[in-house]
């Protein structure tokens, strides 16, 4: 996020799109209505009827994929009437034409006729966000996985320029991340091109300084990203991988391609807290301890370090993950003496410049810190870009439209598109084994629009069967006005029934994040009904 | 903003013009009583003044005034320790004890309960007033937690937590006088209504009347606090951990500055999973097609030797790692250093776009 999430309080409008946010962030979803009850104004796109809609303002029901169309479709009206912040875009930004030229033939109407929602919608959408003083984007997988998710991206940034709204309290660009410290995994160098704090591994001033610290020759190669990594271990060319908290059998889109490919991987090492459906298929197995059984940090969607302290005991011989990793490490040759993470972190700190000012001693006693926080008498930054973009102007890019990858067609007829519920969390690791969720949200399930549904001769809670190009699954059909006609909605949590079984894995060619929002599938009926209806 | 002088028990303070009279109290360093007052009503403060246990003596002032909701003024004179004092808070708890289920033996909140703190400060062992008393049914229909409106006392606070923090608005008061209570819509059960089950009205509650279902018996003394944060979403809520004898048995929220007090159902009640039996204990190795427990010893040696020899055979590149977005910054930085440097590539990923 480039701003912190108390700051939507005094945001004027906060626009969600492609964000369920009260089921994905349910405290941030309560934040944003608390901002409304102070008389923030609401603008929601999203393919469903979502919780947030009813607090909505404006409500754009889009087709799922067609983002981009939207946001050039409002830029065209805020640029056509002359709403845009014009001082901002002259002394804050640049390749303002670029912008112009793009959007200036996205009329709404046109927009509005690929998006699927009234053009006169898209006109007051676009009049509510460039009017607020302070206008806040809140946005999350639907905007991004998507083949084009990148570009989706930088549409919203080009919305959040044109408007002044980059750089200011209570505005900004703000992605939810999805889990507790997707953040820190990438900011630590979980990623396949970068070190700690986006540090490129291709930058030789930045190798020589980790060959440096680390006492070893590395590579200037960026590596291979997970789809490719699976992809590869699959055909032989990895020959082994080590996997630690994760289950990309559920969680992977085209899952049999991806079981398949582990159960191909020649050695397999999974290091997790239950025995996943990942985990079964490994050579080896190592028992890890839960976030209550470790000293540690996470780094929140806001960029927020916060602690993790150890309540309990690790049950049995589960070692937490950083005394394995320091373990191996040590057993590979390189040396790693930690007596207590808080070491650790010195050691990122020592190597990281927006990690610089971060220690255990100042964590415990200010309760948090964002980054960037470079010295360690630097508060910490609650919102980027504010005395100028960090880049230096903020760049507009002349973003086209494309349709999704696979769209619905005469042999798979439906568009299918996925997400979360409130009740689960990913792949269910966690939240399948809490009796109470289980029974709130005990299967998976397919969201059907009545007059499909009627069409199809499908009732609520039979069981259906869907399919699409990479597999077939059988699931339970919830019949709801939510969801707009010939459009389907599943939730990607259960391995049964798994959603991800349909799902196409081309990938955005920048991000390589897989386009999991939109996928063509059939429907048939199945004779029999749901054991939980 | 400008600040106000006054006195509290005779003690000289400034606060901001916009302060309340508890606030000076507290700046006074005087403890004001309450079962009814959030800092996190702050804001909203004048809607709620409900328990009147917080009320206190201003000079010049016929009523005793709620020291929750009552503005400071410059010049104020307020005594919080006078036999009227007193004596109205003593009458307020022992009408609120004269409609309460006095279960206090077996009462999960015992301990922890505001209302048994105040009556062990007032010295009340019972209620003058005797008579009718309020006959609820307790609602167990929710999956996390159990409401039983007669050890409530009416303090609003589950209604502010619902309406005005979680926003979700699934309960309000209902009926009058004698019988008002907080409830969902039509008195039907709470599962039949729009909560969520967020638990932040358990949270806020002073008293037993609202109590998470807990799968082990504990008292607020036996438990051990350990703040954390969450380990669910990217939203970082800040929590406490209740543990007894080596196990998870309670969250409560805790005031970070990207959670306020709030938490979620799966923060707040999702956390079972941490001594769930299914736990892995030790490692396993593949023995003839199976999973079989092994030593650490064995297990490390065995991954030591399969990335020494691919990387002699095959060159680094043959070996890749994915990293999680579920563990810590610390050990994400040493699973990439082993990647790296271990390994010999940059083959290294985890979920971020997943």
């Amino acid at each position: 996020m480039t701003n912190s999430i108390g700051e939507v309080l005094n945001s004027d409008v906060v626009f969600i799109t492609g964000s369920n946010t009260t089921a994905g962030h349910p405290v941030i979803g309560a934040r944003i209505r608390q901002a409304k009850e102070r008389g923030a104004k609401i603008i929601v796109a999203d393919p469903r009827i979502i919780d947030l809609t009813s607090d909505a303002d404006v409500f754009l029901q889009i087709m799922p994929g067609t983002n981009v169309a939207l946001y050039n479709g409002m830029m065209n009206v805020i640029i056509s009437e002359g709403l845009q912040n014009k001082a901002y875009i002259e002394e804050r930004t640049e390749q303002f034409d670029e912008l112009v030229k793009a959007v200036s033939s996205f009329t709404p109407e046109k927009a509005a006729e690929i998006c699927g929602v009234s053009a006169d919608d898209i006109r007051a959408a676009a009049r509510l966000y460039a009017q607020a003083d302070k206008g806040a984007i809140f946005y999350t997988m639907g905007v991004t996985q998507h083949t084009t998710g990148t570009e989706g991206v930088m549409s919203l940034s080009n919305l959040a320029l044109l408007c002044g709204n980059i750089g200011i309290e209570s505005g900004g660009v703000n992605p939810l991340r999805g889990q507790n410290n997707v953040q820190g995994a990438c900011d630590m160098g979980g990623l396949p091109g970068d070190f700690t704090g986006y540090q490129k591994v291709a930058n030789p001033d930045a190798l020589a300084k980790f060959e440096k610290a680390w006492g070893v020759k590395l590579s200037d190669k960026p590596g291979l990203t997970l789809c490719d990594i699976v992809h590869k271990a699959g055909h032989g060319d990895i020959k082994f991988l080590y996997i630690m908290g994760e289950n990309p059998m559920v969680s992977d889109p085209d899952l049999n391609h991806v079981e398949e490919a582990l159960k191909n991987t020649e050695f397999l090492v999974v290091q997790d807290i239950f025995l996943t459906e990942t985990a079964k298929l490994a050579d080896v197995v190592l028992p890890a301890a839960s976030f209550a059984e470790k000293e540690g940090t996470f780094s929140n969607t806001e960029r927020r370090v916060q602690r993790v302290r150890k309540a309990i005991e690790a049950p049995g011989k589960a070692k937490a993950d950083w005394v394995i990793l320091s373990d191996l490490l040590n057993r590979l040759g390189i040396e790693a003496n930690y007596g207590n993470p808080s070491e650790i972190m010195a050691e990122i700190a020592s190597l990281t410049p927006s990690y610089g000012g971060i220690t255990y001693e100042r964590l415990d006693q200010l309760g948090s810190l964002q980054w960037p926080c470079p010295t360690t008498d630097h508060p910490g930054t609650a919102y980027l870009h504010k005395a100028s973009i960090a880049r230096g102007k903020g760049l507009f890019k002349a973003i086209e439209y494309k349709p999704s990858n696979e769209l619905p067609d005469s042999e798979y007829p439906f568009l299918l598109t996925t997400g979360r519920v409130l009740y689960h969390y990913h792949t269910r690791t966690m939240t399948g084994k809490v009796a109470g969720l289980n029974k709130l949200s005990p299967e998976s399930f397919i969201e059907i629009n009545p007059v499909t549904a009627r069409n199809l001769g499908i009732k609520d809670g039979q069981k259906v069967n869907v399919s699409s190009r990479r597999g077939e699954i059988s699931t339970t059909a919830k019949i709801t006005r939510t969801i707009k006609e010939n459009v389907v909605f599943m939730p990607f949590h259960f391995a049964e029934g798994a959603a991800n079984v349909l799902t196409n894995p081309a990938l955005d060619p920048i991000s390589k994040i897989p386009e999991y929002k939109v996928c063509a599938v059939d429907i048939t009926p199945s004779d029999r009904v749901s054991d939980y209806v | 903003m400008g600040v106000v002088k006054l006195t509290v028990d005779g003690i000289a303070v400034e606060v901001p013009r916009n302060s309340y009279v508890i606030d000076a109290a507290n700046a006074a360093g005087v403890k004001i009583p309450t079962l009814c007052y959030l800092e996190l009503h702050k804001d909203k403060r004048g809607d709620n003044a409900s328990c009147r246990v917080c009320c206190v003596e201003v000079a010049g002032r016929k009523n005793l005034a709620p020291a929750c909701a009552t503005p400071v003024m410059e010049g104020m004179d307020i005594k919080t320790d006078t036999d009227r004092v007193i004596n109205a808070r003593k009458m307020m708890l022992e009408l609120l004890l004269s409609d309460h289920n006095q279960e206090c033996l077996t009462c999960e909140k015992a301990g922890k309960c505001g209302l048994q703190d105040l009556c062990y400060q007032y010295e009340i062992k019972e209620s003058r007033f005797g008579g009718i008393m309020n006959s609820f049914p307790t609602d167990t229909s929710n999956e996390f937690y159990v409401r039983d409106m007669n050890k409530c006392v009416n303090c609003r606070r589950c209604v502010m937590a619902c309406a005005h923090f979680q926003c979700t608005s699934a309960l309000d008061f209902a009926s009058r006088g004698f019988t008002a209570h907080p409830t969902p819509p039509f008195d039907d059960p709470i599962n039949e209504s729009v909560c969520v089950s967020c638990g932040n009205c358990v949270s806020v509650c002073p008293t037993g009347a609202l109590l998470p279902k807990n799968k082990e018996k504990f008292r607020t003394w036996e438990v051990t606090r350990t703040l954390t944060t969450c380990s669910y979403c990217g939203v970082g809520c800040q929590m406490e951990l209740l543990a007894k004898e080596g196990k998870v048995v309670g969250v409560e929220p805790v005031d970070g500055a990207s959670n306020n007090n709030l938490l979620c159902v799966k923060g707040k009640f999702g956390y079972n999973f941490i001594n769930h039996p299914d736990r892995l204990k030790k490692p396993l190795i593949r023995k003839d097609g199976e999973l079989v427990e092994s030593s650490w010893d064995e297990a490390y040696s065995l991954i030591v030797d399969k990335i020494t020899k691919t990387r002699a055979d095959f060159g680094g590149d043959a070996l890749a790692g994915l990293t999680s977005a579920r563990v810590t910054n610390e050990e994400n930085y040493l699973f990439q250093k082993m990647v790296r440097a271990g390994f010999g590539t940059n083959n290294v990923d985890h979920c971020a776009r997943l």
